[in-house]
């Protein structure tokens, strides 16, 4: 079904979002994976939403969209202070929050 | 009238006096002053009692009077008289007790009937379980009789004492308390019930302590005030009781009452009254100094002399032997002194007569001589009052209180020209130096000694007439006692005599006369020391003289008749052989002294040389072993065992327990410290701590700090969670 193959794509994205969070020490490119996890989701809203022949699938899809948008400003604003203040954006070097 | 129903006054002044003294005395008076405002205090009351001795004669006058017209009339117009006239002045309920009629002046005992005492009573004093106590005076022939000799007798101490206690170091203080013990003894003499008579008797008890202990900084002083205060306490213990006794068996304090009632119930209440006398007579041995109590008497002179005067011997000594007269009918029906031949007063009396006379031989000190003489003469008393006399022991009380006085306030005199020593052995030849300080010594000598015409033979004849004749002639024994005293008092007086003013002077310095200001006093004694005997003369006498209406002062209007009469007492009437023997035995002491002495003869040195005469001496000087007696064997025997069982008590028993206590508190502290605070509380509280910390060490491995290891997680426990939605559900 065609639902299905939707969800796969969608959970496979997510996936590849995991994993790009989890793994990569750059700060863009876990910022990117974050949008790759998003996007999964809005490919699931709007196939729901076609599925159930509702409108507001693709209403929340452009709402992530949006505030996906305001996110990776606010994260690249924060990138970009931190590769200012210790000439590095590998995430896993700043840990001052360490028990 | 007026000042019979407010005779609350009297006590008043002094006691304000008192006050003023003590509280003004050093700062607004000024210290060498206050012995005007204690003179001046005196000197008000001595009027008021001479007012109020008037007032009564007058009332008696009237009774008596009236009486001889009409009987039933008269009392009734005499109380109608008193209630009018006592009406307006008095805050509290004035009544006149109801008279007890049929013991007139025809009832064959030869009593004229005088009126009721004079009550004046103010409720509300306090109450207890229910029983209201009032506050009150009672005025009658005694109380006007007593307070004529206190007054007189405290005016002219305060007098003399103003040169003997000059520039003593407590002198305030002494006149302070000199005024307080004259409100005092006359607040008790007036005390209209049982409890303020208790009252007036600790408080003449308080001021004989303060006052023999005047001179506190040396040690013998302040013992013989303790020893003082101590004895009376033995006695106040028999008050008490006794009072209790008569409360439990009448309901009521009040005096009146109580005499009237053992007046009209007689022998019903006899087993109460016997022990109640027997209580009183414990208060009596104690306050007027009779065996086997006496002897804080004679150490009671470790006080000034005037007080020694004053107290021991015209005033506070006496409140035994007023007590008696007070509560006569108790006496009388508890002893039986109506029908037996011997009862315990009478032979206490007349025992402390006997052995006082005696130690008065073997005394150096001439205080103390006189001090055994005063015990020696309130014997005597108690020994009147014993037999049925009362009119004449009261009667010797007021001769007595003048020459004691006298004697004591010589002997003061003597001790101030000779440099303070009472001892006889450094006086000697004192006649050619203080004339006047001799003639009153001498003249009340005579008067103590029972000469004629002196006071003291006067009412010495009148006791042992009682003795002789009173009751159908039973208490011989008494009258025997009486004698051998009489014998025994002129002579140990005639001994002071010879070795105070005669022989040659053996002390040190130059004697001198005393000022006016102390012989003026010793001779306004002096006369009353003659004179005194005429207040009481038998009519006998008097009709020599044509003048029959002065005959029985005292008797006629001293007596409390209403309750004399329904005891059925009777005077005997005058006999020449008994007044004669007693004069001879006088006059055989005062010869046989004077053999001694002043001729020379006699058995001198028998004391040394016969052992028999001296193992008596020696009996005598060491006051019949009494002092031992108590000190060593009674308070000794009493003290040791119980000091040793106090001690055992103490280690095996107190120590133990507080041990055992100490002990049991220190294990049991030890358990809860090693077992409950240690063991629990403070490894719980570890066991917390630590655990909270091991804890913390494990989970701050989770907290790297770094995104990607809490993302991890995160999405780790998503899956899981996941996973088992997916496999539960």
């Amino acid at each position: 079904m065609l639902l299905n193959q939707f969800l796969l794509l969608g959970a496979l994205l997510f996936a590849v979002g995991v994993y790009g969070v989890l793994a990569r020490r750059n700060g863009v490119m876990v910022l990117m994976s974050i949008e790759l996890m998003l996007n999964a989701v809005n490919l699931n809203l709007v196939a729901f939403g076609l599925q159930h022949d509702v409108v507001s699938g693709q209403v929340f899809a452009l709402f992530i969209i949006a505030v996906a948008a305001a996110e990776v400003g606010v994260g690249l604003a924060i990138v970009l202070l931190l590769y200012r203040n210790r000439r590095s954006i590998a995430v896993d070097e700043f840990d001052l929050m360490k028990g | 009238m007026w000042i019979l129903e407010n005779a609350f006054l009297i006590p008043l002044i002094p006691a304000v006096s008192f006050l003023v003294i003590l509280l003004f005395g050093r700062s607004v008076i000024g210290a060498e002053r206050v012995h005007k405002v204690g003179i001046t205090a005196v000197g008000i009351v001595w009027i008021l009692s001479m007012i109020a001795a008037v007032s009564w004669i007058t009332q008696v006058e009237d009774a008596t009077s009236s009486k001889a017209d009409d009987a039933e009339h008269a009392l009734v117009s005499v109380n109608e008289g008193l209630s009018a006239s006592g009406s307006g002045a008095v805050d509290g309920d004035l009544y006149l007790a109801a008279e007890d009629d049929g013991h007139g002046s025809d009832d064959g005992h030869g009593y004229a009937a005088g009126p009721d005492p004079v009550i004046s009573t103010a409720d509300g004093w306090w109450s207890s379980g229910g029983i209201d106590f009032a506050v009150g005076t009672l005025v009658d022939g005694q109380t006007v009789l007593l307070l004529v000799v206190v007054t007189s007798i405290s005016l002219l101490v305060h007098i003399y004492s103003s040169e003997y206690v000059k520039g003593d170091r407590r002198f305030v203080h002494y006149y302070a308390f000199l005024s307080l013990f004259t409100a005092s003894m006359l607040f008790f003499v007036m005390a209209q019930n049982l409890v303020q008579m208790i009252v007036g008797w600790e408080l003449v008890g308080v001021c004989s302590f303060v006052l023999i202990g005047h001179w506190w900084e040396e040690r013998p002083n302040t013992d013989a005030a303790v020893k003082a205060f101590l004895t009376n306490r033995v006695g106040d213990i028999g008050l008490l009781v006794g009072v209790a006794i008569l409360f439990g068996t009448f309901g009521t304090f009040d005096i009146d009452s109580i005499n009237r009632a053992v007046g009209e119930m007689g022998s019903e209440v006899h087993f109460a009254m016997l022990m109640a006398s027997i209580a009183l007579m414990a208060a009596v041995c104690s306050k007027s100094g009779q065996f086997p109590l006496h002897t804080w008497l004679p150490d009671a002179m470790a006080g000034p002399t005037p007080v020694s005067a004053l107290i021991h011997a015209a005033t506070m000594v006496v409140a035994g032997v007023f007590m008696i007269g007070r509560l006569y009918p108790v006496f009388f029906e508890g002893f039986s002194i109506g029908t037996s031949s011997i009862n315990l007063m009478a032979f206490i009396g007349g025992f402390t007569a006997l052995i006082g006379a005696g130690l008065a031989f073997a005394q150096w000190d001439i205080k103390k001589v006189l001090a055994y003489s005063t015990v020696s003469q309130l014997g005597y008393m108690v020994m009147a009052l014993g037999v049925g006399a009362w009119t004449a022991a009261m009667f010797h009380l007021f001769t007595h209180a003048f020459f004691k006085a006298c004697l004591f306030l010589g002997a003061g005199s003597v001790s101030h020209a000779a440099h303070h020593t009472f001892d006889m052995r450094e006086m000697g030849g004192l006649r050619k130096y203080m004339p006047h300080t001799y003639k009153t010594f001498v003249i009340s000598t005579l008067a103590l000694a029972g000469i004629f015409p002196f006071a003291g033979f006067w009412s010495k004849d009148e006791i042992l007439l009682g003795a002789l004749k009173g009751q159908e002639s039973r208490y011989l024994l008494m009258l025997v006692f009486g004698c051998v005293v009489a014998l025994l008092t002129a002579a140990y007086m005639t001994r002071v005599i010879w070795y105070t003013f005669w022989g040659e002077y053996r002390g040190h310095g130059h004697p001198h006369e005393s000022p006016k200001v102390m012989t003026v006093p010793l001779w306004i004694l002096a006369v009353m020391a003659v004179v005194a005997g005429a207040f009481n003369l038998p009519t006998p006498v008097l009709e020599l003289f044509g003048l029959e209406r002065f005959a029985h002062l005292v008797q006629t209007y001293a007596e409390p008749t209403h309750y004399l009469n329904a005891i059925g007492l009777s005077h005997p009437g005058p006999e020449w052989e008994m007044a004669a023997a007693g004069l001879v035995l006088a006059l055989a002491g005062i010869a046989i002294t004077f053999m001694y002495y002043w001729r020379n003869t006699g058995p001198h040195g028998l004391t040394e040389r016969n052992r028999y005469a001296k193992a008596g001496y020696t009996f005598l000087e060491q006051k019949y072993y009494l002092d031992h007696l108590y000190t060593d064997i009674v308070v000794g025997s009493i003290k040791a065992p119980i000091a040793r069982a106090a001690n055992w008590v103490n280690n095996n028993v107190i120590d133990l327990v507080v041990n055992r206590a100490g002990e049991g508190a220190r294990d049991s502290g030890r358990w809860v410290y090693r077992w409950i605070d240690q063991g629990t509380i403070d490894n719980t509280v570890n066991a917390l701590g630590s655990g909270a910390d091991a804890g913390g060490q494990g989970l701050r491995v989770m907290q790297t700090g770094k995104v990607q290891n809490y993302g991890s997680l995160l999405f780790g426990t998503a899956a899981v969670v996941a996973i088992v939605f997916v496999i539960v559900l």
